[in-house]
């Protein structure tokens, strides 16, 4: 029994709301498909989407895996928070390697400098497939870009595991349909509509820990198209770049040669929500490459069947 | 660390292609600063590449390429925004008849809806449809923003004769609170700036009345006893189980006296908790966990309640949207989803359909896509089940293609008032 008085809980503020919500999605998508798995990358937002998948099934054990597609151009502060986080939790870790996509000649090796952001893809839907999984929890949120915030929070993939923007289901009230036929699957997007400043405010809430690179800290960095990219065993300084150490953070956790960082001092989770309350650039914008090739971007990967 | 304290209000926009939804929604996420830079030079860049403007303020929610190329909306666009003391989820819905599940899909988690209309043509049967949708789906609250106010002189004349429309529509459909407002979202009269254009005008802007319209309208319209449909079953250390679902109706209480349907056994709350810590009660919109006093063996579809109780049933009288491809007929066999319930359903009876323009129900053995009708349905397990007028949880279900597994209705248990 508890020790301390018990206390009339109100989901009346928006935050209370948008737990309340994505623990009522989580349960729903976990009573209707057989086999479902949690997208962990390590960033925020799937740490945020663990948290409350611990919430919504407490004192259980969480009723499925958590797989990261691991990219191998990883920041090492990452994989040591992820290792941490799913040890902590008592879950169990599939990871899926590109790696092992490359050496199947699946896909084709950019090479050691290069992204292999957009090869994701292949490997996760890969993974899903040997897995069997029906339906994939994802923490994407629909502020993030145009495309996302056309998404339904259960979004619909063929046996391609394409997304096809024209011919979403109807997704009405609160009424989550994620049956599948066998190879199709659901993404599911608890997170839909909380914002960025909804995820630190809540990470504050619950005390939550984090990757250390979202805090600020000093970081050898070269400038690049616009971005601060750390330098390290993916990214190394062209002939032009000059190597400069600056106290930054990063407002994204991607792959470590697209993500940049942001100048910053905020060190602190109270820093952070006073910065990201008065920012002027989007979060993807202010630290993603793989956003910048077209305008459409996003909308091109995901029809692929990206996150 | 102190946070400041919001509510959460749902908006819909609505209303027929070209009348400007998406434009407004622009207008008063750039006037409202809540779009970043690099967001608004992407719309800028998009404007100029098709040659349509500076800026052309659809783009900010027309994301997808195939929306851009052809000028419309066909899926919703979900923006957030935020002021001191709300956050605003806002459903930026297609005006196309032939995306109305798309705007059905936006407009059920309303609490309120912003209809936009062009005052040249007034009400288009378009618009006077997504009203009737928002008004069967339980929207009680309307802003109307009578828009493209500059492309008739800022004429009070017209304005008028438009708002005239509207009040006879509105009392037709039982709206609740109606504000109708004459703007330019183009340039921006009345959004979230006052007009000085309409010296006969006094009234709020669009923000202004968003801004004072009731927030939750969704969780606290429901008026009949508190609702848990179960989830999912929890089991304790130590043996015994709980029940994991979200609260609607009314709070529940530690000691409530509750009866669980459709089994209906008496019994009572012995434990609250959320995410594992324990509480002494559960207010609407909370995913809870409850532990019964007597030993049951409820399950998934089930569902708790306090006085008044809702029906158990097997037979319903049914609103439907109906978004097949083909037509709804009599004896056609679907899957129902209701809360957490799903059941194979047969069609009994096809009372009618809705005529938009007269508001009345013409005979008809069939439903053809986007159309509204009512119906008789045959469920093959029971369920328990309020008034969609009284409980939006309770009340609504989804139709289901037993092959596919699309979507294919919205479904309310009982009829409008207005029909």
């Amino acid at each position: 029994m508890t020790t301390t008085p018990l206390r009339t809980s109100h989901a009346t503020d928006h935050l209370d709301l948008l737990e309340s919500h994505a623990i009522f999605i989580l349960r729903e998508v976990v009573a209707e498909c057989e086999r479902p798995v949690l997208l962990f990358s390590g960033g925020k937002d799937s740490a945020v989407l663990l948290h409350l998948a611990v919430k919504a099934f407490a004192p259980q054990q969480l009723p499925f895996p958590v797989m990261h597609i691991d990219t191998g151009q990883n920041f090492p502060e990452v994989i040591t928070f992820r290792d941490l986080a799913v040890d902590v939790v008592g879950a169990r870790l599939v990871v899926a390697k590109v790696q092992d996509s490359i050496d199947q000649g699946k896909v084709i090796d950019p090479g050691a400098m290069g992204s292999r952001n957009r090869l994701q893809t292949v490997t996760l839907l890969d993974a899903i497939n040997d897995n069997e999984f029906d339906a994939a929890f994802g923490g994407a949120r629909r502020d993030e870009d145009k495309a996302r915030a056309k998404e339904r929070i259960l979004s619909f993939r063929d046996t391609f595991g394409q997304w096809d923007p024209r011919k979403q289901r109807p997704e009405l009230w609160q009424l989550y349909q994620g049956k599948v036929n066998p190879g199709e699957h659901v993404r599911a997007f608890p997170l839909s509509d909380w914002t960025e400043l909804d995820v630190w405010q809540y990470i504050a809430r619950e005390k939550m820990s984090l990757p250390e690179i979202y805090f600020a800290h000093e970081r050898d960095v070269i400038l690049r198209d616009g971005m601060y990219l750390a330098v390290g065993p993916f990214v190394e300084p062209r002939e032009n770049e000059t190597v400069e150490r600056l106290t930054v953070r990063f407002r994204t956790v991607g792959d470590a040669n697209c993500t940049g960082a942001v100048l910053s001092h905020a060190a602190t989770l109270e820093a952070i929500i006073d910065e990201v309350a008065v920012a002027n650039v989007s979060e993807r914008g202010a630290t993603r490459a793989d956003d910048k090739f077209s305008e459409t971007a996003m909308e091109d990967r995901k029809r692929e069947g990206y996150f | 660390m102190e946070i400041a304290t919001k509510d959460l209000l749902r908006l819909a926009t609505i209303g027929s292609v070209d009348d400007g939804k998406s434009t407004l929604i622009g207008r008063l996420l750039v006037d409202t600063r809540q779009l970043f830079d690099d967001q608004l030079d992407a719309v800028t860049a998009a404007s100029e590449k098709r040659g349509v403007g500076d800026l052309d303020l659809s783009f900010v929610t027309d994301g997808l390429r195939a929306e851009r190329e052809q000028g419309i909306t066909i899926d919703v666009a979900y923006r957030y925004a935020t002021t001191p003391t709300r956050k605003f989820i806002i459903a930026d819905c297609p005006g196309h008849v032939q995306y109305t599940a798309n705007m059905a899909t936006g407009a059920s988690t309303a609490d309120l809806a912003l209809a936009v209309l062009d005052v040249a043509s007034g009400l288009k049967e378009q618009t006077r449809r997504h009203l009737c949708i928002a008004a069967l789906l339980g929207v009680r609250s309307i802003v109307v923003a009578v828009n493209k106010m500059d492309a008739v002189e800022w004429s009070q004349l017209a304005f008028e004769r438009v708002v005239d429309e509207i009040e006879t529509l509105s009392r037709e459909l039982d709206f609740t609170s109606v504000s109708i407002i004459p703007v330019s979202a183009l340039l921006g009269d009345n959004v979230v700036e006052a007009s000085t254009h309409f010296p006969w005008y006094d009234g709020p802007t669009v923000l202004d009345a968003l801004e004072a319209s009731e927030a939750g309208a969704w969780e606290h319209a429901a008026t009949q006893g508190a609702r848990l449909p179960i989830q999912w079953v929890l089991r304790q250390p130590g043996g015994g189980r709980t029940y994991a679902g979200m609260v609607n109706g009314d709070t529940l209480h530690l000691g409530d006296r509750v009866t669980l349907l459709p089994s209906n056994v008496e019994t009572t709350i012995t434990s609250l908790s959320f995410g594992g810590d324990e509480i002494e009660s559960a207010t609407v919109g909370l995913a809870a966990d409850v532990g019964l006093g007597a030993e049951t063996n409820a399950g998934r579809g089930d569902l708790i309640a306090t006085a008044p109780l809702p029906r158990v049933t097997n037979e319903l009288k049914t609103t439907i949207c109906w978004f097949g491809e083909k037509p709804l007929v009599i004896g056609q066999r679907l899957r129902l989803k209701h809360t957490s319930k799903v059941t194979p359903v047969r069609v009994k009876i096809i009372n009618g359909v809705i005529d938009i323009e007269k508001l009345d129900i013409d005979e008809s053995t069939s439903l053809n896509t986007n159309d509204i009708g009512l119906a008789t349905l045959q469920t093959a397990d029971l369920l328990v089940v309020d008034d969609y007028r009284a409980n939006r949880v309770t009340g609504s279900f989804v139709l289901i293609d037993e092959v596919t597994n699309a979507t294919v209705a919205a479904g309310m248990v009982g009829h409008a008032s207005f029909l």
